[in-house]
């Protein structure tokens, strides 16, 4: 990662857990990484690994009960007057006014399923419309024209009609394009993407990603796409982070990740991946074992249980910590003697 | 069968370490369903009270004390007469006698409790005959005065006496029995009315659908008591007890089903869908078959509930109409047919213990809709 | 939209010539007729009426016809807005009715305004702050809500009103409106009487209501587009209100079209208990009398009434829902 430029948001040692009444649920338990601007940062991992619910904790709309127990989110932009300036989102409140002046102005979010993203009893204009308006201090008139003209940046044919319709109306990949106008109206350093393909076909898909990659290119803003598509990530990303139960167990540039990954847990994963190249007839790896309950969970690394390289005494102990690896890559592994105590 | 798999290529990794053994547990759907209503407060307390009601309903006979129809009009109105525990400090029931006396002022013979004499009480007393569920001659009751020669229709009175006289809690007792017996019987017939005709509307579909559907559109938009008074009323005055019984409770359930249709044609229509029905077909089962064996077990819980939270609206219809005089009439007793005679204002504020019937009616409703609504929780699947 | 109109349009019609047709069956299920009840009545009261005189009551009432012809004969006349007499009051049906149908409708509607006025808010609070003191509280009132029916609820209000404040609860009008013309006193004073009734009618529909609303509610308030109004920067409060309250509203609107019939119903018997001068009291008389034009023509217009009501509900839904509007669903 280039240190640099400093990033847009620095996410640091961030624990968020859900108080149910049977039990507590450590969804996030101390993911670290950074968000820079015209970098994407692809965040990959299984279902339930805790990659929403970081991106929900960015912007500060995790649910009931789920609350940010530690850590620190920093967000550095230009404050008025012009002057640089660091917050730390951790201690907004997440309805006060200046989260919310971050939420839409700052960050964008446009997630999986465009169908009910949308409220079914409201125009999609009328929703992008009330987004700039929340922001921007635009008349009505103006704020239509704008949503219009973002609806045609995205690429919607004959937005002055589209602008009218209701999600219904539209198809599939219409939606997830008037989503990502709807997020990207008021202009944000930041779009997080959260399984924006997931629901659609691959030729669509295809279109999406290069949708993101062209606004990105026009923009300069930061991508944070959230995915358990291997694939996507690397068409997409710059750098990767690689999540196991809520915790980062891996993370560095593309290339890296993906050539020479460190962690067996991102081994397993690249491992699965049905390639064109692999030997015929064979049976496809997959990783053993499933992932534990989020109130079982094993103690020390919590992925040892289906680790390939598990080493007994040590990695039941005690929980590995991030530590670089060569000068771009980290690790959370005991397998590396940097990493972990 | 040599392994495909060739090693350091591809290989699964291997079950090296400590591999968190996945126990499988086997429940019945019943279980679940148990587990999940036990789990819900309301629902189990419900219960009991339906529970304990329907007890009731078996030893109606036993709890009563007086005959029911026993009337002296000079008993009337007579306030409720407490039971006194202990006497001298010792356990030992008793009530104050009843004593009748001439008003000077109305020269009316009225009753009033006499302080010093005192008539105690047993428990498993004799008083007056019945048979017991129908069939046992018996003549115990759970209280009573029957050790001493006083009459237990002119002593006990614990929550007061009608009009006519008549002991309310005796009374209370077997119109409780009376009142959850038809709401049973009327669930029943709505309850197959219902299956019936919500059944042949979702799984035929078609023609028929459309014909019941309106049917039970029409039906539900029509005020329904104005209808249930006139055909309650159109019976004819001379019907015999068991004869208006039976006609009230047809007619409370001939307005009831339309609720239970729906909820069997919704689920009909929603499983009609449903991959394993399309399987059962294709390897061969007829059409009787595949709605008995493999549909009707998939909703019988969602019945269930939806039955159980219809019971109260008939409990409900048969006190209404009983309430006006058009259900049943005396000699039968229900709910309703007691609390006819709190109508008035100005008995009530002389007479309030009249008003006493509409704690079990209250309480009754409560306990059906919170055990309906904890079967219903414990039966959707999908449920939090 | 136009084939939505029509077909609940079609739906009101045909409801309305099944309520014409049950109510003529209803009041024919008795066996003997008018003048059969007029002849007990009559020799009750000491004077005998002879079987000729009897024979031409029957003809004069079109009682000797069989009963399709009856009904058409009734029918006709309802057409030319001939409601027939009223054979124990012996003046016309409508006359006997006069002002009671339209306070039916005053008194129904108020309880159901006085149940949306409730309900909703109510609703919506018990969603957002599920499992919060006042959530326990307000499902506890809705439970009693459910629990005790209307004309219980009336009647433990006017015992207390007599025994503890010593008013006589009932009646929409004072004594010295009670017979007087309209005006605008007579209706202030309606308007100051219509509470107790609106309350006690409506409180068990209100249960209802406050439970479909708060499930309804939570239902939407888990779906993504709540996601999306938060990460756009609105307030809590403006993002549920806009949002899943709208959305939540639409299959609230659509059971306003089976509130009506109920509403109307209940206020038979509560009529009854709180002595409103509504058709409840007088269809009781009627049914006992057995005097068929009166009962029928009013188990008809109570009929009518609520068809009117659910179709201007689903009215109300088409325009709230756009959906509906649109043809999309």
């Amino acid at each position: 990662m280039e240190k640099s430029l400093k990033p847009f948001i620095s996410v640091q040692n961030l624990k968020t857990y859900f108080f149910a009444d049977e039990g507590i649920t450590k969804a996030v338990d101390g993911a670290s990484f950074d968000l820079y601007r015209e970098k994407t940062l692809g965040v990959v991992g299984e279902s339930g690994c805790g990659k929403s619910v970081t991106a929900r904790s960015i912007l500060r709309i995790v649910e009931r009960p789920g609350k940010i127990v530690e850590g620190h989110i920093y967000l550095r932009r230009k404050g008025a007057g012009g002057v640089e300036m660091e917050e730390d989102l951790t201690t907004l409140k997440p309805d006060s006014r200046e989260m919310r002046d971050i939420r839409g102005k700052e960050i964008g979010l446009v997630f999986q399923e465009p169908m009910t993203s949308f409220s079914p009893v409201h125009t999609v204009g009328s929703q992008i419309i009330e987004a700039i308006l929340l922001h921007q201090k635009v008349s009505k008139k103006e704020a239509r024209n704008r949503a219009i003209e973002q609806l045609r940046l995205v690429g919607i044919p004959k937005p002055e009609r589209r602008v009218d319709e209701f999600a219904f109306e539209l198809s599939g990949g219409l939606r997830q394009r008037a989503m990502i106008a709807m997020a990207l109206s008021c202009d944000p350093t930041l779009l997080i993407a959260d399984e924006p393909t997931t629901a659609l076909d691959v030729t669509t898909q295809a279109q999406i990603l290069d949708l993101l990659r062209q606004l990105q290119e026009q923009r300069g803003m930061a991508i944070m796409l959230i995915t358990h598509n291997l694939g996507v990530v690397a068409e997409m990303s710059d750098d990767v982070v690689v999540m196991y139960l809520g915790r980062v167990v891996e993370q560095g540039p593309v290339d890296d990740i993906f050539h020479a990954p460190k962690h067996p847990y991102t081994r397993a994963l690249l491992r699965s991946i049905p390639s064109i190249n692999s030997a015929p007839r064979v049976k496809l790896p997959t990783i053993s074992g499933s992932i534990p309950h989020p109130f079982n969970r094993p103690p020390g690394c919590a992925f040892h249980p289906r680790c390939p390289e598990f080493m007994p005494g040590t990695c039941d102990k005690s929980e590995p910590e991030l530590a670089a690896v060569g000068d771009r890559q980290r690790v959370s592994c005991f397998l590396y003697p940097l990493g972990g105590k | 069968m040599a392994d495909f798999i060739a090693p350091g290529q591809g290989a699964i990794p291997g079950e090296s370490g400590t591999m968190v053994e996945e126990r499988i547990s086997v429940a019945t759907q019943w279980q679940l369903m148990w587990w999940r209503f036990r789990k819900h407060h309301l629902a189990m307390i419900g219960t009991i009270f339906i529970l304990l009601f329907y007890a009731i309903v078996v030893m109606a006979d036993f709890l009563a004390y007086s005959d029911p129809s026993a009337s002296e009009a000079q008993r009337g109105l007579l306030s409720p007469q407490p039971i006194h525990w202990l006497d001298n400090g010792s356990f030992s029931p008793y009530v104050n006698a009843m004593v009748g006396k001439r008003d000077p002022v109305t020269f009316k013979r009225v009753y009033a409790p006499d302080a010093d004499k005192k008539i105690p009480i047993s428990f498993f007393a004799q008083g007056f005959s019945y048979k017991f569920l129908g069939l046992f001659p018996s003549n115990i009751h759970l209280i009573g005065v029957g050790a001493t020669d006083a009459k237990t229709e002119d002593t006990l009175f614990i929550i007061g006496t009608d009009v006519q006289g008549r002991d309310l809690w005796s009374r209370l007792m077997y119109a409780t029995q009376t009142s959850l017996v038809i709401g049973l019987v009327s669930v029943a017939l709505s309850l197959f009315l219902g299956v019936l005709l919500g059944g042949l509307s979702g799984y035929y579909g078609g023609i028929w659908d459309t014909i019941i559907q309106r049917v039970i559109e029409i039906l539900r938009s029509i005020p329904t008591i104005p209808l249930w008074m006139g055909l309650a009323a159109a019976l004819p005055n001379d019907w015999d007890i068991t004869a208006v019984y039976f006609s009230i409770t047809v007619i409370i359930s001939l307005i009831g089903w339309t609720e239970l249709a729906r909820v069997v044609r919704g689920r009909f229509l929603s499983l009609r869908e449903e991959d394993f029905v399309m399987a059962a077909e294709l390897s061969g089962c007829g059409k009787f078959r595949i709605i008995f064996r493999h549909m009707v077990p998939s909703f019988m819980s969602h019945i269930i509930a939806a039955t159980t939270l219809a019971l109260p609206a008939m409990i409900l219809s048969e006190t209404s109409l009983s309430f006006l005089g058009l259900g049943l009439r005396p000699p039968a007793v229900s709910w309703g047919v007691l609390l006819q005679q709190a109508q008035n204002v100005q008995a009530l504020a002389i007479s309030p213990w009249l008003l006493l019937p509409v704690l079990p009616v209250v309480v009754s409703i409560l306990a059906f809709n919170f055990m309906g609504d904890g079967l219903r929780d414990a039966a959707d699947p999908y449920g939090v | 939209m136009l084939a939505y109109i029509v077909r609940r349009f079609f739906l009101a019609i045909l409801t309305t010539v099944a309520i014409s047709v049950l109510s003529f069956i209803v009041i024919h299920l008795a066996p003997g007729d008018y003048v059969t009840a007029y002849i007990a009545q009559a020799s009750a009261s000491g004077s005998i009426v002879s079987a000729a005189e009897a024979q031409a009551l029957r003809i004069q009432y079109g009682l000797d016809q069989p009963m399709h012809i009856q009904y058409i004969r009734w029918i006709s006349l309802i057409m030319q807005g001939n409601f027939g007499m009223a054979m124990e009051w012996g003046r016309p049906v409508m006359e006997v009715i006069g002002d009671r149908l339209t306070l039916t409708v005053v008194v129904s509607v108020a309880a159901i305004i006085f149940t949306w006025a409730m309900a909703l808010p109510i609703g919506i609070y018990s969603a957002v702050r599920q499992y919060s003191i006042g959530d326990y509280i307000f499902t506890f009132i809705g439970f009693f809500g459910l629990a005790v029916p209307g004309f219980m609820l009336a009647l433990v209000v006017m015992y207390l009103g007599f025994v503890y404040f010593n008013t006589s609860i009932g009646g929409l009008f004072s004594a010295q409106y009670a017979e007087a013309p309209w005006g605008l006193d007579k209706f202030w004073d309606l308007m100051a009487h219509l509470p107790i009734p609106a309350v006690v009618l409506g409180l068990s529909g209100t249960a209802q209501m406050i439970r479909i609303m708060r499930a309804n509610l939570l239902d939407e308030l888990r779906k993504p587009y709540v996601v999306t109004a938060r990460a756009k920067g609105m307030s809590e409060r403006r993002a549920i209100l806009k949002y899943p309250v709208r959305v939540a509203l639409n299959p609230f609107a659509s059971t306003i079209g089976y509130l009506f019939p109920y509403v109307v119903s209940g206020s038979i018997i509560v009529s009854l208990v709180l002595s409103l001068p509504t058709v409840g009291p007088l269809l009781l008389k009627a049914l006992i009398a057995q005097d068929m034009f009166l009962a029928g023509t009013i188990i008809l217009m109570l009929g009518v009434m609520t068809v009117i009501g659910t179709f201007i509900s689903d009215l109300v839904l088409m325009w709230i829902d756009p959906r509906i509007r649109v043809g999309g669903q």
